[in-house]
């Protein structure tokens, strides 16, 4: 097993989800929150959403099968709004061949911190990008985007354009050191004498 | 220049400045639920890692428990197998768990609170995006995901980036029937869902001032529902008062001591704010949702709106919302038929909630319209056991709901509480997502408790200050 973490360039084909606001509810119903592992949440990615689709003639991008490779996720406002179940991102990175980041106008901030924590990069893009791309991909749903960690850019065919992610939150996508655990654990000092200077801790007694 | 309680607050909880620029964040009291908690603690396994602080970290069961009977092992083998992975946690790790078994459970956000364990200026987190309810009494609290429950399981600490501060001021009055989850739905309206992403929310103004805990934790419950990720209200005399005897709030000399803390957190006079916005109490209207966004709302006097009164940028979404809610725009909401009325969750299923709802309920002398079917669902034992105490369970089965025990029960729907089909529900949640009362093509409108009664009564949304004469 690989034990590379470092997230540089990433590399593939890309599914187009249209609209604003669309909340972890949508991306993964609450009944399948009955689990105590995240095992076998891909298969109910946008379940709902699918099925209402599906009923009414259409056809839900997650359905389409030119996009069942994609490993990039295109969304639009304030993606990943509402409650803060990390098994939304646990989800798409098990939905087909697993996506492996995500461009958006903007993120919801839990999610984008749930993103974070499983080595997904958020990449935010405006509005006019955000159109141009997902129009891009839904003419060649084969076009192939590149998402480049070290540059901020991303390419997909002719387009070449910049995103945005705060600097230090890119470095460590850059370094593998996302997994915040163990950066966490090397203040331990720090992290008791921080306990004990508050005087909650000790119940205010004296 | 002077700061914030979210400067004072993030300041004092601060370990170290981490090299990715974030910063590492000690928690006060973080709390655990069994949908969020069972993979970070196989993960802290697998790291061969332990609870760093099962002192002040406190668990409970909510979403999954099912409100009609309490055996065991529960009928649904999934809610039982988390039932059973939280309760073999809490005991492996030694973190004081409040069990269904010993009637001590609730939702995890009335239940904090009632034990005395949310105290001002302390950094609260939980595995769930209402945690933002803490904010009430002045701490800083938020929603986090499961990799982070691990991170707080193993350091007692998370990483985090500063954000701004916006002061929202509700002043004026608020007319009667006019209720805290109407401000909490009204300021959504204004401000957008997304509106608060990227900022904490402060409270303030005349109308907050004069709000009792169980308010004020209704409207910083809904923060989230702006885009806010915590938001709170500067402690003062109304939050030591219910403070004061609860089973975790200091007591004796430490009392007086734990006071003048709180009252160092406070913002300062001349804080500066990253924004500030002020609305009028007195133009706020009981709320009602018509979409499939908690944004999405109008008085209940008005009518859904036009296509053409959102901007460009909002008409895809409203287009949905009318789509998947049957509404034309244009339609006056008041009238709309409901199948099913919700009272209880983390927003609105405290105890001045139903006592609202009771005194509404014999003052009107009204039974539950024929074919609605209501549910009143308490959010936590103590809650039930003081509606029991003032006969409340009677009165509200002999007009015709339901009383079950605590959970979260239909705002999400994880247990058998569930909407079936088109269902419409009249609910004092907090999310009218779609799908989210369990049925994939249920449909939620969300108001305060005495607008939920009174749609229960009438069959239909009605304003609650004529049903009910509030003047």
């Amino acid at each position: 097993m690989s034990l590379d973490t470092r997230r540089i360039v990433i590399e593939g084909t890309a599914v187009p989800v249209r609209g604003d606001d669309i909340d972890t509810d949508r991306i993964i119903p609450a009944r399948y929150l009955r689990t105590v592992t995240f095992s076998g949440l891909g298969a109910h990615a946008f379940e709902d959403d699918r099925a209402e689709l599906t009923r009414a003639g259409k056809q839900h991008p997650l359905d389409v099968s030119a996009y069942s490779g994609a490993r990039i996720l295109l969304a639009n406002k304030n993606f990943g709004c509402g409650s803060s179940r990390e098994h939304a991102p646990q989800a798409l990175i098990r939905w087909g061949k697993g996506i492996t980041a995500i461009i958006a106008e903007s993120f919801a901030e839990i999610f984008n911190g749930n993103c974070f924590s499983l080595g997904i990069p958020c990449v935010k893009v405006d509005e006019a990008t955000a159109q141009a791309l997902m129009a891009a991909t839904e003419a060649r749903p084969d076009l192939v985007f590149q998402i480049n960690l070290e540059r901020s850019t991303i390419e997909a065919g002719p387009h070449r354009v910049g995103f945005e992610m705060p600097e230090g939150v890119r470095r460590r996508f850059l370094e593998g050191s996302w997994d915040s655990t163990a950066e966490l654990m090397a203040n331990l000092p720090q992290i008791e004498a921080t306990s004990a200077r508050l005087p909650y801790t000790s119940g205010f007694a004296g | 220049m002077g700061k914030t309680l979210y400067d004072k607050v993030f300041d004092s909880h601060t370990v170290a400045q981490l090299p990715s620029g974030q910063t590492q964040l000690f928690m006060g009291l973080h709390l655990l639920h069994e949908v969020t908690s069972p993979q970070a603690f196989s993960s802290l396994d697998e790291r061969g890692l332990r609870v760093a602080h099962p002192e002040r970290t406190f668990a409970t069961a909510d979403h999954i428990i099912p409100t009609h009977t309490r055996l065991r092992p529960l009928q649904d083998s999934l809610a039982e197998e988390m039932l059973g992975a939280l309760e073999s946690n809490v005991a492996k790790h030694g973190i004081p768990f409040f069990s269904p078994a010993r009637r001590e459970q609730g939702i995890v956000h009335v239940l904090g609170p009632e034990l005395g364990l949310t105290q001002p200026g302390m950094m609260i987190c939980c595995g769930d995006s209402h945690t933002s309810t803490h904010g009430a009494f002045g701490s800083l609290a938020f929603g986090i995901g499961t990799s982070q429950v691990r991170d707080v399981l193993a350091t007692q600490t998370l990483s985090m980036n500063r954000l701004g501060v916006r002061r929202i001021e509700v002043n004026g009055k608020l007319r009667p029937g006019v209720y805290a989850k109407d401000v909490a739905l009204y300021i959504i309206n204004r401000l957008g869902v997304k509106g608060g992403v990227g900022f904490t929310y402060e409270y303030a103004g005349e109308v907050i001032d004069r709000f009792t805990m169980d308010e004020r934790m209704t409207l910083c419950n809904m923060s989230i529902e702006g885009g806010a990720r915590a938001g709170y209200i500067n402690p003062d005399e109304t939050t030591y008062a219910y403070l004061k005897g609860r089973r975790f709030s200091p007591s004796g000399a430490n009392w007086e001591r734990a006071v003048q803390y709180w009252n160092s957190v406070r913002s300062d006079a001349d804080a500066v704010y990253a924004d500030v916005v002020r609305f009028d109490g007195a133009q706020i209207e009981p709320m009602v949702t018509w979409g499939i966004t908690p944004g999405q709302s109008v008085g209940v006097s008005d009518k859904v709106p036009e296509l053409s009164s959102f901007p460009a940028t909002e008409r895809e979404t409203a287009e949905e919302a009318y789509r998947y809610m049957s509404f034309e725009p244009g339609q006056p909401i008041s009238g709309t038929k409901v199948d099913v009325a919700f009272i209880g969750s983390c927003t609105n299923g405290r105890l001045s909630d139903f006592e609202e709802v009771a005194r509404l309920i014999q003052k009107s002398q009204r039974k539950v319209a024929p074919g609605v079917r209501a549910l009143i669902v308490p959010g936590s034992h103590n809650v039930r056991q003081a509606l029991i105490e003032r006969g409340y369970d009677k009165l509200f089965t002999d007009a015709g709901f339901e009383f079950r025990e605590p959970g979260c029960s239909m705002c999400l729907a994880m247990n058998p509480d569930k909407l079936t089909g088109r269902q419409v529900c009249a609910s004092s949640s907090n999310r009218n997502f779609k799908g989210r009362q369990g049925s994939p093509s249920g449909r939620t409108l969300l108001m305060s408790p005495a607008m939920v009664a009174a749609a229960a009564l009438s069959g239909s949304v009605t304003d609650a200050r004529q049903l009910f004469d509030l003047r």
